[in-house]
């Protein structure tokens, strides 16, 4: 099903992906009482501080991630994907690692969890990171550089 | 051993979540960040969906005297809004908008393109050693 007006989106298969983000993190609430926040427990797992997880519990969900994405790829016949060069993927990811840490979480910590507590903290991050992703990509395609 | 399943449950659940709804394409979550350009509006989906049930999962906290598993809630208590929280949020939006990525989606996307999500990853964590390198040399 496409949305009128945007024929690359994917409204269906958003929503279904985004309840079932939402389903682990409940799980991970309601289950052992702790937010999950993917930059908090790979920091956790790679002993970088983070999460107050037990370090085995960290690099269980860490090890998850692509694990489900997996099974997305078995049931789906694959997935499609494009990734910039990797220079810019080593820039980028360096500047996630800093920022997540200073700022106490991502998208899923601040961004699912901390937004759905109605968290002032996670709201003010949310909308933070939302405004400099958009400017980000809005002054890459002023300048012309095309990364995908 | 119960606290490790119960990780592994989330953590996979996370993974075919962001896979199914696209997060794991850069291209798609950077369509949703060009707002000005050729917008993708597939991402406020995934988040909608994903915030809704968290939503309800909030609500259900106050009602149980502690987690199904766990002797008790650690919940993060900060509330203050400090220069610290904006930086760091801003800097990772600049990241996320650069490549399309951010941790989740970049780990998850070890088994879709690994050499490539493999950088990213390694480099994400050199920039959380960073911070704790600075962090441990100030204090």
């Amino acid at each position: 099903m496409s949305l009128p007006g945007f024929p690359e989106a994917a409204p269906v298969a958003g929503l279904a992906g985004g309840v079932l983000i939402g389903l682990a993190a409940a799980v991970m609430l309601l289950g052992l009482g702790r937010i999950a926040g993917v930059s908090g427990l790979s920091a956790k797992a790679v002993g970088l501080g983070g999460s107050g997880i037990a370090r085995s519990g960290a690099w269980m969900f860490v090890i998850g991630l692509p694990l489900g994405a997996f099974v997305v790829m078995l049931a789906t016949g694959g997935i499609q994907a494009s990734f910039a060069d990797p220079i810019t993927l080593a820039i980028a990811g360096l500047v996630v690692g800093i920022g997540t840490r200073l700022g106490s979480g991502c998208t899923s910590g601040h961004g699912v969890c901390g937004v759905s507590r109605l968290s002032a903290r996670s709201i003010v991050a949310t909308l933070t990171f939302m405004a400099t992703g958009i400017a980000t990509v809005a002054i890459m395609n002023a300048l012309g550089l095309e990364v995908l | 051993m119960r606290t490790a399943l119960i990780s592994l449950v989330s953590g996979t659940l996370f993974g075919a979540g962001l896979a199914l709804g696209g997060m794991t394409d850069p291209a798609r979550v950077r369509g949703f960040l060009d707002v000005f350009g050729d917008w993708d509006p597939t991402l406020a989906f995934v988040m909608g969906g994903a915030v809704i049930v968290m939503a309800v999962a909030w609500r259900i906290v106050p009602r149980m005297a502690e987690p199904i598993i766990a002797g008790k809630f650690h919940l993060p208590t900060k509330s203050d809004l400090t220069p610290r929280l904006v930086g760091g949020a801003a800097l990772f939006g600049i990241g996320w908008g650069i490549a399309g990525l951010c941790p989740g989606p970049g780990i998850a996307a070890l088994v879709i393109e690994p050499a490539a999500a493999a950088i990213f990853v390694v480099a994400m964590i050199a920039g959380m050693a960073v911070v704790r390198l600075v962090e441990g040399t100030l204090s």
